[in-house]
């Protein structure tokens, strides 16, 4: 295998199943170009019959948190229980809560 | 079924059937088809053309499946071994069928296995060996597109079986036939090699353009389909020119075809009363 390989960019793939109702996320891989990310993805994720729709996204294009923003991000969120709709009685009649 | 892992949950709600290793939901190609030969369909012709068909569709199988741990990428790895399997799949409906036609009851694997490269009926273009990639694809792209052509035909087979294994491949061959035709238009259009060695194979494979017509006549169709994703990968179509070889409907067939077969059936010869 030649070196070249590795210019092909590197691409994430979301699947929807038969029943799911949002795409998820189910690996990556490299490809040349869109369309050929897409061949790919529906050669590698979708050949024991588990998808209908596939969207492929390079992965350089997916912004993320960074392990260093975890607590700033997230512990915050840790102790704000009245965030929570908890502190309302629901009457019994009240259907879908 | 936890969710720990999100491609685990695709599998999951298709009624009764989750074994992941199995896949989930499939379809039976035959369900509901009566599988008697019906009154006024020729037993023996439709037998021969299920051969024919089927040792087409094997002989190819063997060849992309040679590409398995060569392929240029993983990716393409996959995609090869994949074609290759749908027509294996193909191949084994057709023998099925052919052992009800022609009376002789045999199963898929007296098909496969057990006949010499001389009772075999693939066109000479399916057992020629691999060659580059380039030749994979030329090759991929003009037996795919013959093979629609004919699938699509018989779709209205009066035989409902043969109908029904044409209405499954039609969606696999137009598949193999665009993943074909975007290698031919990405090699054509690529670099200055990857353009010499796509004309090259598209040289090499128009030879055989007349076995195939000869065999079923798409030859409008076809050549259609050829030029536009010539044109589009910037290549010229080259003239056909009458190959000396075959006709391997006739059981004519070059030298590679042996080894290839040798090797496929090495194992059901060595083992002949095993089953899998």
């Amino acid at each position: 295998m030649t070196g070249e390989k590795r210019d092909w960019p590197l691409y994430e793939v979301f699947v929807r199943g038969k029943r799911g109702l949002n795409h998820v996320h189910v690996g990556s891989l490299h490809a040349a170009d869109d369309r050929m990310a897409l061949t790919h993805a529906r050669d590698l994720y979708t050949r024991r019959n588990e998808g209908v729709s596939i969207w492929v996204v390079r992965s350089e294009h997916i912004a993320a948190s960074t392990r260093d923003e975890k607590d700033p991000f997230f512990a915050p969120s840790a102790d704000k229980v009245y965030r929570h709709p908890t502190f309302y009685d629901i009457p019994d009649d009240v259907p879908h809560i | 079924m936890s969710d720990d892992h999100v491609y685990m949950t695709l599998a999951e709600g298709h009624e009764d059937d989750t074994r992941w290793a199995y896949g989930t939901g499939f379809e039976d190609p035959l369900h509901g088809v009566d599988t008697t030969v019906p009154d006024g369909v020729d037993a023996a012709e439709l037998a021969a053309l299920c051969v024919a068909l089927g040792d087409d569709a094997l002989v190819s199988a063997q060849r992309l499946a040679e590409w398995t741990t060569r392929a240029p990428e993983l990716e393409e790895e996959v995609a090869l071994a994949n074609i290759g399997l749908d027509l294996l799949g193909q191949a084994r409906l057709l023998y099925s069928r052919a052992g009800q036609a022609d009376g002789t009851e045999r199963g898929e694997d007296a098909y496969a296995y057990f006949r010499d490269p001389d009772d075999f009926r693939n066109v000479t273009l399916a057992e020629l060996p691999g060659g580059d990639f380039a030749f994979s694809m030329a090759r991929l792209l003009v037996l795919s597109s013959w093979r629609l052509a004919h699938f699509q035909g018989l779709t209205a087979s009066s035989d409902p079986v043969l109908a029904a294994i044409a209405a499954k491949g039609v969606k696999e061959l137009t598949y193999h036939r665009q993943y074909a035709a975007e290698w031919v238009i990405r090699l054509g259009d690529g670099t200055e090699e990857s353009h010499r060695r796509m004309r090259a194979g598209l040289r090499q494979v128009t030879a055989y353009l007349g076995e195939l017509f000869d065999a079923y006549e798409a030859r409008d169709e076809v050549l259609a389909v050829l030029r536009q994703i010539a044109d589009v990968a910037g290549l010229a179509l080259p003239e056909m020119t009458p190959g000396d070889e075959g006709p391997g409907r006739q059981g004519r067939h070059t030298d590679h075809l042996a080894p290839l077969l040798t090797e496929l059936q090495s194992v059901a010869r060595a083992h002949p009363e095993a089953t899998w």
